[in-house]
């Protein structure tokens, strides 16, 4: 059992794919103007999340290896079309906030990385434990950073009023340019006060050079290598 | 016409892909390291994102939506963009090499670049015909390009100065790119 709460403690605090390995971008930076809409979209892409890797782990064996990726795309296009029918069904508001995000999430590098890195060589009920771990890592730190845009730039924390009425809010920090600022802000205090070595190195490899299946699959590599001081110091070609 | 030109202008400046609608935000930030690959990256973009838009359009208006397969849209476009890189690809390797070598790997890295679905989907959106989704691509993939490109010209100076060392790496990337946004945002004023 113990090895199942470690992939749960490795997806939210440890691999936390938005903050240390800087997955998901998109979705991060434009959707996270309301804590509320951090959730939604959060606990959507978990949802997608979890099934493809069940999907994915469960296919493991059939799926040859030279169309493997095709293939985990068509699976997770499924999926995303059957979570975003249901969100237009059950949830229009949340349907209407998130917009073309989405069946975007049919591009969120973290599933297809999960998908490459993980759920492929592992079991299912392991890989649902991963998918799970992953998708709260990403939901947190998309409210977190819908938190902090939403009172700084509306007053409001999941839409109750938090800042005194006589204050403006800075408006600027619901707008596109606030996304960048906050999430470079959280990135840096998080350098500032620590869990460097590793996360510095993945860090500068930001976005991986956009190819993001390839880069999920780098980080758990370098994960595996015995010595966690320089990891992905030789792959990835980090050098700036 | 005018709103023809409208369409170009607002997918390159006004609605920024990358600044105004965080698409292809992986590319943008990975690749920007160095200003030759991001001129090659952007133009590949733009040679993808219009063929692409191109296909999708006629696919939504011939085949998905008069079958009524509307939901599928999501998993065809995906499905199409990736088979659309492959075969660019080896067109290009075969009938141009000189492009083929100067667009080099940034094209395979084009299908996992949610601003080429991400655009398709909207023009599908938008009620787009054929001509303004051509368009839409085109003006769009323009302003990714701008955008990276600039960002890369900012990150060359950006490696001399003295950087305090919490903002290294991304952070003073991503507030390099905050600033872009807001001078970006200036353009919304832009109409005709």
């Amino acid at each position: 059992m113990n090895k199942y709460f470690e992939r749960l403690y490795n997806g939210v605090v440890k691999e936390n794919p938005t903050l240390i390995l800087m997955l998901g971008m998109c979705p991060t930076l434009a959707v996270s103007t309301r804590a509320m809409n951090g959730i939604g979209m959060g606990l959507s892409t978990t949802a997608v999340l979890i099934l493809s890797n069940v999907v994915i782990s469960l296919l493991r064996k059939l799926i040859p290896d030279e169309v493997r990726l095709p293939a985990y795309i068509v699976v997770v296009a499924s999926l995303v079309t059957v979570t975003e029918l249901l969100i237009e069904a059950y949830l229009p508001s949340l349907y209407d906030a998130l917009g073309i995000y989405i069946p975007l999430i049919v591009v969120n590098c973290i599933i297809l990385g999960r998908a490459e890195a993980y759920a492929n060589k592992h079991t299912p009920g392991l890989s649902l434990m991963d998918g799970l771990g992953m998708g709260l890592g990403f939901t947190l730190a998309l409210t977190l950073a819908g938190l902090i845009r939403e009172v700084l730039g509306n007053g409001t924390a999941f839409g109750a009023q938090v800042l005194p009425a006589g204050l403006e809010p800075i408006g600027i920090f619901v707008q596109p340019p606030g996304a960048f600022l906050v999430i470079a802000f959280i990135i840096a205090v998080m350098n500032a006060i620590g869990i460097k070595t590793r996360q510095r190195k993945l860090v500068e490899e930001v976005g991986c050079d956009g190819n993001c299946a390839g880069c999920a699959s780098r980080c758990e590599k370098a994960e595996e290598e015995p010595a966690p001081a320089q990891p992905t110091a030789t792959e990835g070609g980090s050098a700036e | 016409m005018k709103s023809l030109i409208m369409i170009i202008i607002g997918g390159a400046l006004i609605n920024n892909v990358v600044l105004n609608q965080f698409l292809g935000i992986c590319s943008f930030l990975g690749v920007s390291k160095q200003m030759k690959a991001s001129a090659s990256l952007g133009a590949a973009v733009i040679f993808v994102m219009t063929i692409a838009s191109a296909v999708a359009s006629l696919l939504y208006d011939f085949v998905l939506a008069p079958l009524g397969l509307d939901f599928m849209k999501t998993i065809v476009f995906i499905l199409v963009i990736a088979a659309l890189v492959q075969i660019v690809e080896m067109f290009l390797k075969k009938t141009a090499p000189a492009i083929y070598k100067a667009l080099g790997i940034y094209l395979p890295l084009i299908t996992t670049n949610c601003a080429v679905l991400g655009v398709a989907l909207t023009n599908v959106q938008d009620g787009y015909n054929f001509i303004q989704s051509v368009l839409s691509g085109f003006g769009t993939a323009v302003g990714y390009t701008l955008a990276i490109v600039l960002l890369a010209s900012i990150r060359s100076r950006i490696r001399e100065e003295d950087i305090p060392a919490p903002l290294r790496g991304a952070p003073i990337v991503l507030i390099s790119a905050a600033l872009m946004s807001i001078a970006f945002m200036g353009f919304s004023g832009l109409s005709f």
